[in-house]
């Protein structure tokens, strides 16, 4: 006798039940969810953006941010100006930082199309950093960043995370032994044209001495993430340069 | 009584069933992510918790699957654990999620998952596939560690990001003696030569193991 299990009523019947109900479950749970996650993500990126200006927890190895009671309170004090760049129009936006880089990055395949760019303007040891927001592409996935400058665009600090690169490989790009090679780094080439900085892997200067080669040194089997990283650098840093140009003339 | 006559259920799979060495399951995320000790290990717990749960709900439910889309249902009980326990993740302890996010996708096509579903859990009783989810996750456990050990040791001269070998680039430890890390060790094949290296002694030491 044929098994009730194997006929093709109760096969449909069992699959439409099943999306239904599995459906169900996820959409309320990612609804439900949803506020509180969105919350922890703003304080993800205010923590970020401070790690780059130098406000962190850090002790000799590790990446630690502040902690999320005390963020807004300690982005309030330190990030002194929020703007936005969109074309030659600059102006200030206190929620500048919660601008979508990825959605700018898609309208901005149309031409006509300004790109919004938010500038963070942090003031730590009585020091002017300039930090900017990156995202780009690595292996598997997103990786991102943010880049703190001074107004020669040398980089002062720097935060990089990912979203789903290889565990042991690409994903160190979030660890110090990576991030602080970026330190002191120029992103301008010796003749003050933009450069950007290259994850090179023939870079005979595995401690960093030399600052001003536009090179740090790459992570060893991880060559793709890294490429995704100086694309990232070049690409997304490239389009404040005319504003850090125009921040010298005047 | 019937909690100790299943126990070969548990401690097979980490010995003349394991399976990474003997069923050859879950190759792929043994290679993947075993450069370092700590990935091997979280990514450890992950897999003995996913394939713990999942054996039970497969377990439970192995009546009424039909049979012929019953691939198609473990898929999405295996992808629907995963999912929950990865937006609770996000919402109440955002930290451990970020860590545990690169695992999600590796988790869901480990095929030790869908293989034990598909080879025990459709065919047993919840309890029996509970255990058997264990014994298998920490067979899986126990080859990733012992390839994540050798791996970050010799590639990187460090274990769990502690420099145990002196450090590369002050030449302290034994790199004053010219010792230099094996760049090689964090490229996937040599996972799969360290992996094969365990077969050959796993197998030259138990002759039934070897086919003809």
């Amino acid at each position: 006798m044929e098994k009730r299990t194997d006929k093709n009523s109760y096969t449909i019947l069992f699959a439409v039940l099943m999306v239904l109900v599995v459906g169900a479950i996820l959409a309320y749970l990612a609804s439900a969810l949803k506020p509180t996650i969105d919350v922890n993500k703003q304080l993800e990126k205010q923590q970020n953006i401070l790690y780059a200006l130098g406000v962190n927890e850090n002790d000799e190895k590790s990446v630690a941010f502040v902690s999320t009671d005390k963020v807004a309170d300690e982005f309030d004090k330190y990030i002194v100006k929020q703007l936005v760049i969109q074309g030659d129009d600059v102006r200030v936006d206190d929620t500048a930082y919660l601008i979508d880089i990825k959605k700018e990055q898609a309208s901005a395949k149309n031409p006509s199309y300004k790109r919004q760019l938010p500038l963070f303007l942090g003031v730590k040891d009585n020091k002017l950093s300039y930090i900017v927001p990156i995202r780009g592409k690595g292996l598997w996935d997103a990786v991102w960043g943010y880049v703190a400058m001074d107004e020669n665009m040398t980089v002062t600090g720097i935060f990089f995370d990912h979203k789903a690169e290889t565990p042991g490989l690409g994903a160190n790009i979030n660890q110090r032994f990576f991030m602080d090679d970026f330190i002191g780094e120029n992103l301008l080439d010796t003749s003050g044209k933009f450069a950007g900085v290259d994850i090179s892997k023939s870079n005979a200067d595995p401690i960093n001495i030399d600052k001003l080669d536009n090179e740090v040194d790459a992570i060893a089997g991880a060559t793709i993430t890294g490429d995704g990283v100086s694309a990232m650098i070049r690409s997304e840093l490239k389009v404040y340069s005319s504003y850090f140009i125009n921040l010298k003339k005047n | 009584m019937g909690l100790f006559k299943d126990s070969n259920l548990i401690t097979d799979p980490l010995a003349d069933n394991n399976p990474i060495t003997i069923q050859v399951l879950g190759i792929c995320s043994a290679l993947a992510i075993t450069a370092e000790l700590e990935a091997s290990i979280v990514m450890s717990i992950a897999v003995l918790f996913v394939l713990g749960v999942g054996n039970v709900v497969i377990s439970l439910m192995r009546n009424i699957i039909p049979s012929k889309i019953r691939i198609i249902v473990q898929l999405i009980v295996v992808a629907t654990l995963v999912i929950i326990v990865d937006l609770v993740l996000k919402a109440f302890a955002y930290q451990l999620s970020k860590t545990l996010s690169v695992f999600v996708g590796l988790i869901i096509t480990n095929c030790i998952i869908m293989g034990r579903f598909e080879a025990f859990a459709l065919a047993n009783r919840p309890w029996r596939s509970f255990l058997d989810g264990i014994g298998n996750s920490l067979g899986y456990a126990m080859i990733l560690i012992i390839v994540g050990f050798f791996r970050e040791l010799l590639g990187s001269g460090t274990l769990l990001g502690m420099e145990v070998l002196g450090n590369p680039i002050d030449k302290t430890g034994v790199y004053a003696f010219g010792y230099e890390n094996n760049g090689f060790m964090l490229l996937a094949p040599m996972a799969l030569v360290t992996v094969g290296i365990i077969i050959w002694v796993q197998r030259s030491r138990n002759e039934a193991l070897i086919e003809d």
